[in-house]
C-alpha cells in the first residue's frame, strides 16, 4: 500500500491505495464519491470520465497513484452554491438523460468538449462524444443539451 | 385545466440527483462489515466437471468462504426457475431442464457459474478465484440456432432430446396451405434476427445483508421488479419467506428486459449473507455481463406470403427456430411463441397465418426478453416479407401496405393469431409519415445522390405491438405463471402532501415525474407536493414491475383508480364539513364544492380533517390513504409508421441515415418530452441491431467472440442521426387513461425500416442484420 494525495473538487485528500488501484476506485471507494460510475472494463463506455488538471479523463484508465498531486473534478464538484453548472442544467432542460448512469461521464466529457470547441456543430458534438456510450437516449437530446450549453445556456 | 397535469412536458424530478452525482445505484451501496464475492465461471462452452479443488482458494489471504453448488442444495436452496409453461404440438408443454444456482455436474456455456469465492476485498476474492482448480473434460458444443436440433448435435440436457425444449405451432395450417394453392404469386424470404446483448449501462449488481436479530434478509439488487424478485426467490428458491425478505432496487441504470430475471449471483449474495452473517456484495464486470446477462432475439426464419393478383395477402407461413441458450430463463419460451406469434398479423388483414416455432437449447447464455421481446422479431420478419412481396408484385412498398391494412372502421379487429386489436388508424399513420419524410420526392433525391456516387434508399416499417402486459386470466390460460395486474397506493399526509407507492419500477423512464403528473391531474395537488415511491418491497404494497411497456397502461391506471377512491372518500368528508349532501359535492382542480354555491374545501383541508377527525361523518374511517389494483382488460396496441432513408458509399460500405421519421400512436401522452425520449432510445436500440450489434459465438469452440465493448459494437453518438418524431393517436377501447405504452416501439419499428432502406438502395432482395460496412461493401460490389 502507498499513500496518494491530490485535490478533488477543491479539497485536499489523501488515502492508502494499492499499486493496482484505479483512480475511479479511489474516488468511489476511498472518497465515497459514487457519482463517477464504472460501466465497462475496456475503457470504452466513458461513464467514469472526470477532469484531471482540466482535461477529461476516463478514470478507469488511470492509476490512482498517477494522479498524485493532480487537480481532479468529479460530477459532484460542478454545482456551485446549489446552482447546477450550465451543462447540467442543459441536460435537464433537454431531457438529455434517462437512467442517469452514463450521465456523469457524459456531462464531464461535454463540458470539456465545449471548453475546447466553443461553437461545435452537430457533427462535431457527435464525433467528440464517441467515447461515451448511452443506451437510453439515442443521443438526440444529449446533442441538443450540448448545443444549448455551448450557446451559453 | 390543472397545471403540470397530463400533457405537460414537465422537466424530470429525478434529474437533479442524477445530474449532481447523487443517484443511488446498487453498486453505490456499501454495508458495514461487507464482504465481496467473485464468481468462478466455466471457460468452456460444454464440459463435464470431474472435480473441484477449493483448498488453496480457501487458504488465500482475506478469504471468508468458498462455496459450490452442493452447498446451496444442502441448505435447501432451490434452482433458478422458468415461469413459462407453453403448450406446444401434441399438447406437450415445454421441457424445462433444472438449473442449479452454481452448476455441479456440467458446464453448459462460457460463463456458467461454478464456484463463489467470498473475501474481505474484491481484489482478494479475484486473487483467490485464480487458485480454484477445476478438472474439466471438454465436450463438443453447439451454438447454432439453425443446427442444434440436428441429428448428432451435442446434447445439453437429457430432458431435452435433440436439444428441443418446445415445438410450437399457431394458426390454421390447412387454411394457409389452401391460400398458397390458390395464390397468384408467392413471396419468400429467409432471415436471421441477430442475437443482441442488452447492455444496460449499469452492470448488474447485488448486496445481500442478514439481520440475525430479526432473521430477515435484505437484498439490494439491480431489478426492474423487486417484488417479483422476492416472490421468485421465496417461492421457488427458498431464500427466505416473503415476510422475512426485503428486496430493494434503488436507482436502476437501465434494464431493457435484462434486469427482470432472477440471476444466480443475486441468490448467492442473499443466501451467503445469512450463511456467513455478513453482507455480501457482487458487481458484474462488463465482460461478465456479456457472458451471463440474458441475451435477446436470435431467431432463424423462413417466411412466405401468398398474394392474389391485386397484391392482397391471402396467407402467411412462417417456420422459425428460436435460440433459448443453455437454460430456460424466467420468460424464455414464452417470448418466441406468445409474444412473437401473436403479432404476426401486424397491421394487415391477412386471413390465414400459420407459424411453427422450435425453441432450441444451445451452449450459449440464456436468451429471454429484451426491449420489445418477441415483437421486434415478428415485426422484422413481417415487414421484410411485405417488402419482398411488393418486389415480387412490382408494387410500391407503400401501396402494398395500403391495400392490406386493417381499416380504422374495422376496429376492434380480431386477427387470426389470437390478438384482438382495439384501436388504430394505420392508413393515417402511414400517410403522415410519408408526408413528413417527403416520400414523393425520394426519386429526385436518389438521382441527386447517384450523381455524387452514393446509393440512396428509402424503407418503411408499419409496426404494431402488444403492450400493457397483461390481462391476468388471458396470460394465465396461455401458461404464464403469474398475474400481471398492477397496484398503487395514494397516501395523503396530514399536511397535504401526497406519497404515491407503485409496484412498477423506473429504470430510466421518469416515473417519478410522469406518475406525479397523473396525481396532479386527477387530484389537483401541485406536482411538487407529490412524491412517487418505488423499488422497495418494504415500502410499496406489491407489484409486478416494469417491462412490456406496462408501467403507465397498467400501473398508471392503478394510480388514478386509487385517486378516485380518495375523491370518493373526500366527498363524504367535505359533505359533512360543508353541511351538504354527498350527492351535491363536485370535485375539480383540487376543490370539493357544493354544486351551485361558493362553499368549497380544498383537498388538503379534507386530508387534514381526515387525520384530525374532530368533526367527522359517522361511519367513515379516519385517514386518507387508498390502495387500488388494476388488471387490464386487454393488451394495448401501440402502432405506427416509420420511414428511414439511407445513403451508402459503394466504395467504402459506409452508411449514413440521412432521414429517420417516426409516426407513432401511443394514445394519450402524459409527458410528451419523456415519450419522445423513449422513442429516441428505442430507435437507437433498433438501429443498433440493424447496423452494428451482433452477439457472436464461435461455431467450433463455443467461445463468446463478442465479449466486450471493443468487440460488440454499441451505437455511439456518431453512428446515429437526429430523429423526426410525431404522433397519430387513436383512442384505445380498453384503457381508462387512453394510454398505450411507448418504451419499446422504436426498437420494434426501426430494424425493418433500416434494412428495407438498404435493400432499396442496393436493389437487392435481402441482407441480414447487422448490415456492417463490410457486408454493405460486398453487396454493393456484387450489385455492381
Amino acid at each position: 500500500m502507498a499513500t496518494v494525495s491530490m485535490t478533488v473538487n477543491g479539497q485536499a485528500v489523501s488515502g492508502e491505495v494499492e499499486g493496482r488501484t484505479l483512480l475511479v476506485q479511489f474516488l468511489r471507494e476511498n472518497l465515497n464519491l459514487t457519482g463517477t460510475h464504472v460501466g465497462c472494463d475496456t475503457s470504452q463506455c466513458g461513464a467514469c470520465v472526470v477532469h484531471v488538471d482540466g482535461d477529461s479523463m476516463k478514470s478507469c484508465t488511470m492509476l490512482a497513484l498517477e494522479a498524485e498531486g493532480a487537480d481532479v473534478t468529479t460530477i459532484e464538484g460542478l454545482a456551485k452554491g446549489g446552482e447546477m453548472h450550465p451543462m447540467q442544467k442543459a441536460f435537464q432542460d433537454n431531457h438529455g438523460l434517462q437512467c442517469g448512469f452514463c450521465t456523469p461521464g457524459m456531462v464531464m466529457s461535454a463540458i470539456d468538449l465545449v471548453a475546447k470547441n466553443p461553437n461545435p456543430d452537430e457533427a462535431t458534438i457527435r464525433e467528440q462524444l464517441e467515447g461515451n456510450i448511452c443506451r437510453c437516449t439515442g443521443y438526440h437530446n444529449i446533442v441538443k443539451a450540448v448545443q444549448q450549453a455551448a450557446k451559453g445556456g | 385545466m390543472v397545471e403540470n397535469g397530463i400533457g405537460a412536458s414537465l422537466k424530470r424530478k429525478e434529474d437533479n440527483r442524477f445530474l449532481t452525482g447523487k443517484g443511488n445505484y446498487t453498486d453505490d451501496i456499501n454495508r458495514p462489515g461487507q464482504t465481496h464475492v467473485y464468481i468462478v465461471r466455466s471457460p468452456h462452452a460444454h464440459a463435464t466437471i470431474n472435480s473441484v479443488d477449493i483448498s488453496a482458494a480457501k487458504a488465500a489471504p482475506g478469504v471468508v468462504a468458498v462455496y459450490g453448488g452442493q452447498d446451496l442444495i444442502d441448505d435447501a436452496v432451490g434452482g433458478l426457475v422458468c415461469g413459462a409453461s407453453v403448450t406446444g404440438k401434441g399438447g406437450e408443454v415445454n421441457k424445462t431442464p433444472p438449473r442449479n444456482v452454481l452448476t455441479i455436474d456440467k458446464a453448459r456455456f462460457v460463463g456458467d457459474p461454478i464456484i463463489a469465492v467470498i473475501a474481505e476485498t474484491l481484489a482478494q476474492a479475484k486473487d483467490a478465484a485464480e487458485l480454484v482448480e477445476i478438472d474439466y473434460t471438454e465436450l463438443p458444443s453447439t451454438v447454432s440456432t439453425a443446427n442444434s436440433d440436428a441429428d448428432g448435435a451435442p446434447q445439453l440436457h437429457e430432458e431435452c432430446p435433440n436439444n428441443v425444449a418446445l415445438d410450437w405451432e399457431l394458426g390454421d395450417k390447412a387454411a394457409v396451405d389452401a391460400a398458397f394453392a390458390a395464390a397468384h404469386k408467392t413471396a419468400k424470404v429467409e432471415l436471421i434476427n441477430n442475437r443482441m446483448v442488452t447492455n444496460a449501462m449499469e452492470p448488474r449488481a447485488a448486496v445481500g445483508e442478514y439481520n440475525s436479530g430479526t432473521d430477515e434478509i435484505t437484498l439490494y439488487v439491480t431489478s426492474q421488479n423487486p417484488h417479483v424478485h422476492r416472490l421468485v426467490m421465496s417461492a421457488f428458491m427458498n431464500i427466505a419467506p416473503e415476510h422475512k425478505f426485503r428486496v430493494v432496487a434503488p436507482d436502476v441504470g437501465g434494464g431493457f428486459g435484462s434486469k427482470i430475471f432472477t440471476y444466480n449471483e443475486e441468490a448467492i449474495c442473499a443466501w451467503a449473507a445469512k450463511k456467513i452473517n455478513r453482507p455480501v456484495k457482487w458487481t458484474s464486470d462488463r465482460s461478465e455481463g456479456f457472458m451471463s446477462d440474458a441475451h435477446g432475439r436470435d431467431h432463424v426464419s423462413t417466411a412466405e406470403m401468398a398474394l392474389d393478383a391485386d397484391g392482397k395477402f391471402l396467407g402467411m407461413r412462417v417456420n422459425s427456430k428460436g435460440n433459448m441458450g443453455a437454460y430456460l430463463q424466467l420468460f424464455s419460451v414464452s417470448i418466441p411463441t406468445l409474444f412473437h406469434g401473436f403479432l404476426l398479423a401486424g397491421q394487415y388483414t391477412t386471413p390465414a397465418i400459420y407459424l411453427e416455432m422450435r425453441c432450441v437449447m444451445t451452449n450459449t447464455a440464456p436468451v429471454d426478453a429484451a426491449r420489445g421481446a418477441g415483437r421486434p422479431e415478428a415485426t422484422y420478419l413481417l415487414e421484410r416479407l411485405v417488402d419482398v412481396s411488393a418486389r415480387e408484385m412490382g408494387l410500391d412498398p407503400a401501396e402494398i401496405r395500403r391495400r392490406n391494412f386493417i381499416k380504422a372502421d374495422q376496429m376492434p379487429y380480431q386477427t387470426p393469431v389470437v390478438q384482438c386489436y382495439d384501436s388504430g388508424d394505420y392508413h393515417a399513420s402511414l400517410d403522415k409519415a410519408l408526408g413528413m419524410s417527403d416520400y414523393d420526392g425520394f426519386s429526385a433525391r436518389q438521382a441527386e445522390a447517384k450523381g455524387r456516387g452514393k446509393l440512396r434508399g428509402i424503407g418503411l416499417s408499419s409496426y404494431i405491438e402488444a403492450c400493457g402486459v397483461a390481462p391476468s386470466a388471458a396470460v394465465g390460460s396461455l401458461g404464464v405463471g403469474v398475474g400481471l395486474w398492477e397496484s398503487a397506493q395514494v397516501r395523503f399526509n396530514p399536511t397535504g402532501g401526497v406519497t404515491v407507492f407503485t409496484g412498477t419500477h423506473s429504470h430510466g423512464q421518469g416515473h417519478e415525474t410522469a406518475f406525479a403528473q397523473l396525481v396532479t391531474d386527477r387530484l389537483g395537488v401541485p406536482v411538487e407536493q407529490v412524491e412517487v415511491v418505488h423499488g422497495d418491497t418494504d415500502k410499496g404494497q406489491f407489484g409486478m414491475g416494469t417491462y412490456g411497456s406496462r408501467s403507465l397502461p397498467v400501473g398508471g391506471v392503478a394510480i388514478v383508480n386509487a385517486c378516485d377512491k380518495i375523491i370518493a372518500k373526500g366527498k363524504k368528508i367535505a359533505a359533512h364539513t360543508l353541511e351538504a349532501s354527498e350527492d351535491d359535492i363536485e370535485f375539480g382542480e383540487g376543490n370539493f364544492t357544493v354544486a351551485g354555491t361558493d362553499k368549497t374545501m380544498n383537498i388538503a383541508e379534507v386530508a387534514f380533517t381526515a387525520y384530525v377527525p374532530h368533526n367527522y361523518p359517522e361511519g367513515v374511517e379516519p385517514g386518507l390513504d387508498e390502495i387500488a389494483f388494476f388488471d387490464p382488460l386487454n393488451f394495448s396496441f401501440p402502432a405506427g409508421a416509420h420511414v428511414c432513408e439511407v445513403e451508402i458509399d459503394p466504395d467504402t460500405g459506409t452508411l449514413e441515415i440521412v432521414n429517420y421519421t417516426a409516426i407513432d400512436d401511443f394514445g394519450v401522452l402524459v409527458n410528451p418530452m419523456i415519450v419522445e425520449g423513449q422513442v429516441h432510445g428505442g430507435l437507437a436500440h433498433g438501429i443498433g441491431q440493424a447496423l452494428l450489434e451482433g452477439c457472436v459465438y464461435d461455431e467450433d469452440s463455443g467461445q463468446l467472440v463478442s465479449g466486450s465493448f471493443m468487440d460488440y459494437c454499441m451505437p455511439r453518438a456518431d453512428n446515429l442521426p437526429s430523429f423526426n418524431v410525431d404522433y397519430c393517436p387513436t383512442v384505445p377501447l380498453h384503457n381508462p387513461l387512453g394510454v398505450k405504452g411507448c418504451g419499446e416501439a422504436g426498437a420494434i419499428a426501426a430494424p425493418p425500416a433500416v434494412i428495407n432502406a438498404i435493400v432499396n438502395a442496393l436493389d437487392i432482395k435481402h441482407l441480414d442484420m447487422p448490415a456492417t460496412p463490410e457486408k454493405l461493401w460486398r453487396a454493393a460490389q456484387a450489385a455492381g
